[in-house]
């Protein structure tokens, strides 16, 4: 086979079909389907690439097209990747939550003329926007329900694509091993747009190269091996899910699991049980909010003890996963108990048994949070990149675990900070450039060859990066303080009961923030003390949520004031929103990140009643729905002071 | 709608007359329902619409009139039969088992079609093993159909409203009907229940080519994805055509529609 003759596998499809070759019977992917796990082995994978490449050569699909891909995470919509790299394609996976018209200007950047996506509602923002992208002229489709009434020709299931693209191999068997050795490591193989918290989307150009590159740096610092299993839940456009679902996979040649529906990762991830797990943080956060819920209704001996041995892992679990010395004899034996009667327990019902190593990313994590999942024995660590670095710049080696760095910079990369606090990148994992942008590629490449990521961060003494925010959010206090939003915002983000916030006090004289509560967790806090509300707006203005909110407020307060670096960032005055942040009104990006400058513009009026000292602000909000709909909220916010400590001045 | 073919009449009901006592549900009520079609009944409150729905389920015998269904004079059918025949149905306080999973909830609606007997079924043997796997199939298959995956396990009572008007439609589908009657499928949901609902009533009209008759109180959706309406008012039928003939209709409107033109 062309494969192994070449010799190299520097290709995606080379690596695939060495796999069906080596280990052709090993399970390459599950999808669980009917209420039952279904297996497919690397050789059944290949063959369905190949069948998938061959339907789309068929249908007109040349070396150099670019492949959309919109869907969850599915097994064919995966192969549908690979098969656009056989046959010299770039496979462009798009989020599949957005509406159409935000899909649009991707759809024409990428001048897309063919697109896969999973089902009936993608075909139809497909269609709906199809007389704005003119390029595009065929859709497949993965799950054919609800599709027997749609006529145009256009339109293909990938059943059918797939029957003919087999046929069509059967018939012509040198065709895919003659397209695969056509294919050049320095090809494109991916572009993936970047969520764009300032501006228009850009598409990250990453080739096969780059992306193989970073995988095997990955999967060697963590000695991962094909007996991996991973669950696949992340967004399929997100580079994260790229390198650890796709790249890594075909690289380290282990399982990736798909899971039955959006709403039953929780469950799956149980029953899978992978070994090797990564997501963002706001996940890992997620599930420990829910844990803390379910404890708190508990039952009283249940939570003295999560609450008793809880108390033990936060003194000395980390330093045992770590294996550090120093760790007394009998908290070590408290600690085993612990495992027996509580982390054991509850490792499995988070579904993270089995796991090896955890890997979080893509914003900064509360250390409070990394610990918590550290000290019950959950080997989670922080890799720091970028869709443009393909998420692969500084990873935390196994027993060098700091909460608050992000880690030593990978094999064969070289990170240097400029003078401004920026944090610089070189190696082989950057980008090649931005789609059709050279302007945004030479600005972000310097000559020397460094991307330049925008986060400001700095070395600490044993060589870790630390990343304090996005560079040109970090701003100034008017006495002159470094102000770090971000840094502010995680510490309070860290409780169950707020789960968004964002501060402001670049150039003022005290920083102020917006607090978003978690639904869930207020909800159920506000139901065992019997206060009634009828929904978001009328809880988040509750005197008594509001009292809640500020003793958190207050606990960060105190927090900071430790710090002389930070301690001018304390919360003075505080509101809580009416509506939640969310993407669908662009105050969210699409990976959940809060777009400061539009959240500050909206509620402009908001951040003035902050600052004038007024004790309430009325406000009136359109809101989007997900298919498009807007409609009003009104609300009468109030606003709190919370009480600030002295600053503690160093003499200089 | 293009694919969906209407057929022949499926279901003929002539002059269907019941009464309690003294009291008239229903008098001299003639309309028929047509293979794969949505038939709707509407009617204000204590119009007789149960009553109907339930006469042609077998839990009510008309005292006069006749009930064709399938080219076949029914008289004093039990709702057992009617099952048999193929006509499964929804009910408008939810009828499920609260204690057991939505997955067990629905395997009741595979009753009618176990062969195999008690003592197999409980022994788990011979072909009562295959046969329970082949029903666990196409549960599953309407589970995926209706979207309630994440649910399976979970015991209905722990459900909210909304979801488990889908798992009595599950278990009514798991029957795989001919006719399924839905009696206020949207009653008590909110906006976004309703067109989900909507939406899967349908898909399983459209998928299976199941011919669906529905009571319902909300008028926007009687209109939207009825093929054909029938107006009952004090147990007499008043209108009866498609959507629009049924808004025209001026008797409708005062009898009915009055209150939202």
């Amino acid at each position: 086979m062309a494969a192994s003759r070449s010799g190299s596998l520097d290709t995606f499809p080379r690596l695939l079909l060495n796999h069906a070759l080596v280990r052709g019977e090993q399970p390459a992917t599950r999808e669980k389907f009917l209420g039952i796990w279904q297996t497919w082995s690397w050789s059944q994978v290949a063959q369905e690439v190949r069948a998938i490449a061959c339907g789309l050569a068929e249908l007109g699909f040349k070396r150099g097209d670019n492949l959309a891909i919109i869907g969850d995470n599915r097994p064919r919509l995966y192969w549908s990747m690979c098969a656009a790299q056989m046959l010299g394609g770039v496979a462009v996976p798009m989020y599949q939550d957005a509406v159409a018209n935000e899909m649009v200007f991707v759809l024409q950047d990428a001048g897309i003329r063919f697109v896969v996506v999973e089902d009936q509602e993608q075909v139809d923002k497909m269609l709906e926007v199809k007389d704005q992208c003119p390029d595009l002229q065929h859709i497949l489709y993965d799950d054919p329900r609800g599709m027997r009434h749609y006529s145009q020709t256009f339109l293909h299931g990938l059943d059918e694509v797939i029957a003919g693209g087999k046929i069509h191999d059967a018939n012509h068997p040198d065709f895919i091993p003659g397209e695969i050795a056509r294919g050049q490591a320095t090809d494109v193989a991916v572009m993936l747009y970047t969520s764009g918290t300032t501006g228009k989307p850009k598409g990250v150009c990453q080739t096969h190269e780059t992306f193989i590159a970073a995988a095997q740096s990955g999967v060697g610092f963590d000695h991962l091996t094909d007996q991996e299993d991973i669950l696949s839940y992340l967004p399929m456009a997100w580079v994260g899910d790229h390198l650890f679902s796709y790249a890594q996979a075909l690289v380290a040649g282990f399982t990736i699991n798909c899971p039955e529906s959006g709403d039953t990762v929780m469950t799956d991830l149980r029953e899978i049980g992978p070994t090797y797990y990564f997501a963002p943080p706001r996940v890992f956060e997620n599930l420990l909010t829910t844990v803390m819920i379910r404890m708190e209704d508990a039952g009283t001996l249940k939570r003295k003890m999560f609450h008793y041995f809880m108390a033990v892992a936060k003194r000395c679990g980390a330093e045992i996963l770590d294996g550090k010395p120093g760790v007394s004899g009998s908290d070590r034996l408290l600690y085993a108990l612990g495992n027996l009667l509580v982390y054991g327990p509850l490792r499995n019902v988070l579904g993270m048994s089995r796991i090896r190593v955890a890997y979080t990313a893509g914003a900064a994590i509360g250390p409070d949070l990394f610990r918590f999942y550290r000290s019950i024995g959950v080997n989670l660590k922080q890799l720091y990149g970028s869709t443009e670095t393909c998420a692969a710049v500084c990873l935390q080696p196994d027993r060098e675990i700091k909460f608050d760095s992000v880690g030593k910079p990978a094999p064969g990369v070289e990170v240097r900070i400029a003078d401004n606090g920026e944090v610089l990148v070189r190696g082989k994992l950057l980008l090649k450039e931005y789609y059709k942008r050279p302007d945004a590629t030479a600005e972000s490449i310097d000559a020397e060859g460094y991307f330049h990521t925008g986060d400001a961060g700095f070395f600490d003494d044993d060589g870790h990066l630390k990343i304090i925010d996005r560079a040109k959010d970090v701003g100034k206090l008017a006495n002159g303080a470094m102000f770090a939003p971000n840094y502010v915002e995680n510490k309070l983000k860290f409780f169950a009961h707020i789960k968004e916030a964002v501060c402001f006090g670049h150039d003022r004289d005290m920083v102020c923030a917006f607090i978003n509560v978690d639904m869930g967790a207020v909800g159920n806090w506000a139901e065992r003390r019997n206060i009634a509300y009828a929904g978001y707006t009328d809880l988040a203005q509750k005197p008594e949520v509001y009292e809640l909110i500020k003793s958190c407020v207050e606990e960060v307060n105190a927090d900071l004031a430790h710090d002389a670096m930070v301690a001018d960032s304390q919360i003075h005055r505080f509101l809580i929103l009416h509506k939640e942040l969310d993407p669908d009104d662009d105050e969210l990006t699409r990976t959940r990140k809060v777009r400061r400058g539009f959240v500050a513009e909206k509620y402009a009026v908001l951040i003035e009643a902050l600052y004038t000292g007024k004790g309430s602000q009325f406000i009136e909000t359109l809101v989007r729905f997900e298919d498009g709909r807007t409609s009003k909220v009104a609300a009468d916010l109030k606003i709190a002071d919370a009480k600030t400590l002295p600053v503690m001045r160093k003499a200089a | 709608m293009s694919g969906r073919k209407i057929g022949d009449v499926i279901l003929d009901l002539n002059n269907i007359s019941l009464s309690f006592g003294g009291v008239k549900a229903l008098q001299n009520i003639s309309f028929n329902v047509m293979e794969h079609e949505v038939r709707a009944i509407i009617g204000p409150n204590g119009a007789g619409k149960s009553s109907m729905l339930n006469v042609i389920n077998g839990v009510y015998h008309p005292q006069e009139g006749e009930i064709i269904f399938r080219g076949e004079h029914r008289r004093d059918m039990d709702t057992h039969q009617a099952a048999e025949q193929g006509i499964a149905r929804t009910f408008q306080n939810i009828a499920l088992f609260k204690g057991m999973s939505v997955l067990d909830n629905i395997m009741t609606g595979r009753n009618l079609r176990m062969k195999s007997n008690l003592f197999m079924q409980a022994l788990w043997i011979g072909p009562a093993r295959r046969e329970e796997l082949e029903h666990r199939q196409k549960v599953e298959e309407i589970i995926d159909f209706l979207e309630i995956q994440h649910i399976r396990k979970t015991p209905v009572g722990r459900l909210p409203y909304g979801l488990q008007k889908r798992v009595d439609l599950a278990r009514a589908l798991a029957m795989e009907p001919e006719v399924l009657l839905l009696d206020e499928p949207m009653a008590g949901m909110n906006v976004e229940e309703k067109q989900d609902m909507c939406r899967f009533i349908l898909d399983v009209n459209d998928q299976f080519g199941t011919t669906i008759v529905l009571i319902e109180h909300d008028m926007g959706v009687v209109m939207d994805i009825s093929d054909r309406v029938v107006v009952l008012d004090y147990g007499k039928k008043i209108g009866d055509g498609v959507p629009d003939e049924v808004r025209a209709n001026p008797e409708v409107i005062s009898a009915y529609l009055g209150a939202s033109h």
